[in-house]
């Protein structure tokens, strides 16, 4: 296992490498810079204008600004963002959490629905329940999201009021940013009313983050929970005299998970970097946020350093994955 | 009065043309501790008459009996979590495929303390000593050592035991056995039947073995019933079945048997091959391979018949006059 874990670490260099270069490349595409991004259409001296450029070394050939950004990365950090001067880790950090909490509760909730609809589904297969939740998660799978964050927004938000239609809590509280979990933050703060405040906010981007992955979980768990009930160790397991729900749960869903979990965790890795739509649509301070608007702004360090950090959560993520299947399938463990 | 006592089983698919009929007309009687032999060639229906006797033919499978009776109570009338109470307690089944048989994600020795713990049949604090115990009976070496082994860590043969030591773990009064050889080596073979002998006269249970291997049949049977095409065609005590068979089917079965071709130029064969869904025949079911097959055999279904315990499905009997006689 300790070998396994090496090996999978050490081509996260190579992959790192990779992604910089992309994201080097795509941005270097664009046309301007962050100087004359930040200009804008005042005009500036030329002279002023080279001098700022040689100052964030802009004027050196593409390559030589590559591989400064790669021995920065490697001996000092990701450098700092040229818009806001602030260090792009520290950026980062303060954002993550927002996108992090986004994100875990989109996935609880396509794990915590998503799963036993895919069960149930399988077991009633052929009936009209199975049919109407194929239909709706084909409908659910292929939902634009900007479309989908808008109506529910129009729904919700405008017509029946029920939810804000934007941000992470209401302006009227302040909370210490103590773990940058809102919810947590405002469950031990004494300002009453703000962990709902937090919560209703956070409801609408997670149904909204959520239903693309709900949709998918759904699906696979119904076509792996399918494949194994039709196995030979299910009719043992029957003819045991098990109850139907012990058949299921015990014996059939542990060995359909596998291909649930890989979904899963490649749904971790689209959302973490993919809640870029989400975010914007609701305004919510997160890291897809921050990327969408350091494009906008060719803060190069920013794009760069963050393309880096949502590739490496990816890594992990997948890492983790990997993991849990040693604990799924004993065969698969070393 | 007979342990199990099936009349009449049908068991029914759905099929995208209309209903099939896999399993039609079977009769199943097994005395107490007797060794009953259900022989015939894949797809005749052995099995899945075998798996309605458990409750395991799951929808869109039918079954409908005139009467499937089991140690005294009426197993058609009984709720899905009564008869659940019945399975797997005292009538329990060892499958085919000992590989694909047991859950991989389950060390063996839990999937055996499920049984035992699903039907209380040991306080649960004496559940391991159990298990270790009937590892032990059906002879895996060092059994403590292998409670915690996975599926895939053993062999065919060893993880048949296994299959073995789950389906005995509630001192059933009938045990099963669908093909318990056909996926292990010729050697290990020997062992497993010669296991499940064994067992049956420990404990005097009933054994239903279904194989396709007349020899088996020969070495183990009291009673044989041969199948074809979802239908019982003969059932004979076995040294009568074998010095006297009644159906031509099984008189070409047993012509068929290399020990018994010796001397011969050429193996005897069956021609043809087992009709499927869509080329079932009229009349008698056998009528197109039937060496003495006439106009009645294909145009009238047979019915079974003659005296009790020797009936064969044929308008025209083997040996019809010896036994009238």
């Amino acid at each position: 296992m300790f070998r396994f874990l090496l090996r999978r670490l050490a081509l996260i260099v190579p992959t790192f490498v990779g992604v910089t270069f992309l994201a080097f490349l795509l941005i270097h595409l664009v046309p301007g810079d962050p100087i004359e991004v930040r200009v804008g259409e005042h005009g500036i001296a030329p002279e002023r204008l080279a001098e700022l450029r040689h100052e964030f070394g802009l004027d050196q050939p593409l390559w030589k600004q590559f591989l400064d950004y790669e021995v920065g990365v490697v001996t000092g950090g990701l450098g700092t963002s040229v818009v806001t001067r602030q260090p792009v880790w520290t950026e980062f950090t303060t954002l993550f959490p927002a996108t992090l909490e986004l994100t875990g509760c989109a996935i609880a909730l396509a794990l915590l629905v998503g799963l036993p609809l895919g069960v149930i589904a399988a077991v009633k297969r052929g009936t009209p329940f199975d049919y109407g939740l194929m239909g709706l998660s084909v409908t659910g799978a292929s939902m634009p999201i900007f479309w989908w964050g808008l109506m529910m927004i129009l729904i919700f938000s405008v017509a029946l009021g029920w939810t804000p239609v934007s941000g992470r809590i209401s302006d009227m509280y302040y909370v210490e940013p103590w773990s940058g979990f809102m919810l947590i933050d405002t469950w031990f703060s004494d300002e009453p009313g703000a962990f709902s405040s937090a919560v209703s906010h956070l409801i609408l981007p997670a149904i909204v983050l959520g239903t693309q992955p709900l949709a998918v979980v759904a699906r696979m768990t119904r076509s792996a929970m399918l494949e194994v009930l039709g196995e030979d160790y299910i009719r043992t397991a029957r003819a045991k005299g098990l109850s139907a729900g012990r058949v299921v749960i015990v014996h059939a869903l542990r060995n359909a998970l596998i291909p649930v979990v890989t979904v899963v965790g490649l749904q971790v890795g689209v959302l973490l970097g993919g809640a870029i739509l989400t975010e914007t649509i609701f305004s919510w301070p997160g890291v897809g946020h921050w990327l969408v608007e350091s494009i906008q702004r060719r803060d190069y360090p920013v794009l760069q350093g963050g393309t880096l950090l949502v590739a490496t959560l990816v890594i992990l993520v997948n890492l983790g994955v990997d993991m849990t299947y040693g604990f799924l399938n004993p065969r698969i463990r070393r | 009065m007979p342990l199990l006592d099936i009349r009449n089983l049908a068991v029914e698919f759905a099929t995208a043309r209309g209903r099939f009929r896999a399993v039609d007309g079977v009769d199943v009687s097994v005395e107490p501790g007797e060794i009953l032999c259900i022989v015939g060639e894949s797809g005749s229906g052995k099995s899945v008459s075998m798996l309605a006797a458990m409750g395991l033919i799951a929808w869109p499978g039918r079954v409908t009996a005139a009467a499937m009776r089991f140690n005294g109570s009426d197993l058609l009338s009984l709720s899905p979590r009564q008869r659940r109470r019945v399975v797997g307690k005292d009538m329990a089944m060892v499958f085919q495929e000992p590989m694909s048989s047991l859950n991989p994600c389950y060390p063996v020795g839990w999937q055996i303390a499920e049984a035992l713990r699903t039907h209380h049949a040991v306080p649960r604090r004496k559940v391991r000593d159990r298990v270790v115990d009937l590892l032990d009976q059906v002879g895996i070496p060092a059994p403590a050592t292998r409670l915690g082994a996975f599926p895939h860590q053993l062999s065919g043969g060893m993880n048949q035991r296994v299959m073995i030591a789950m389906a005995i773990s509630c001192n059933p009064l009938l045990l099963i056995a669908d093909e318990p050889t056909t996926a292990l080596d010729v050697t290990i073979q020997k062992q497993i039947l010669d296991l499940l002998v064994d067992l049956r006269r420990q404990r005097g249970m009933g054994l239903v073995l279904i194989t396709h291997d007349m020899g088996v049949v020969a070495e183990t049977a009291h009673r044989v019933q041969v199948m074809y095409a979802g239908q019982m065609v003969e059932e004979q005590p076995t040294e009568a079945l074998f010095a006297a068979p009644r159906h031509p089917y099984t008189a070409a079965l047993l012509a068929a048997l290399p020990e018994r071709a010796m001397g011969r130029a050429r193996l005897p064969t069956i021609p043809g091959v087992v009709p499927g869904i869509d080329d079932r025949p009229q009349g008698c079911l056998f009528n197109p391979r039937c060496r003495f097959a006439d106009e009645k055999c294909r145009t009238e279904p047979p019915l079974l018949a003659g005296p009790p315990g020797r009936r064969a499905r044929c308008h025209y009997p083997l040996g019809a006059a010896e036994v009238a006689a």
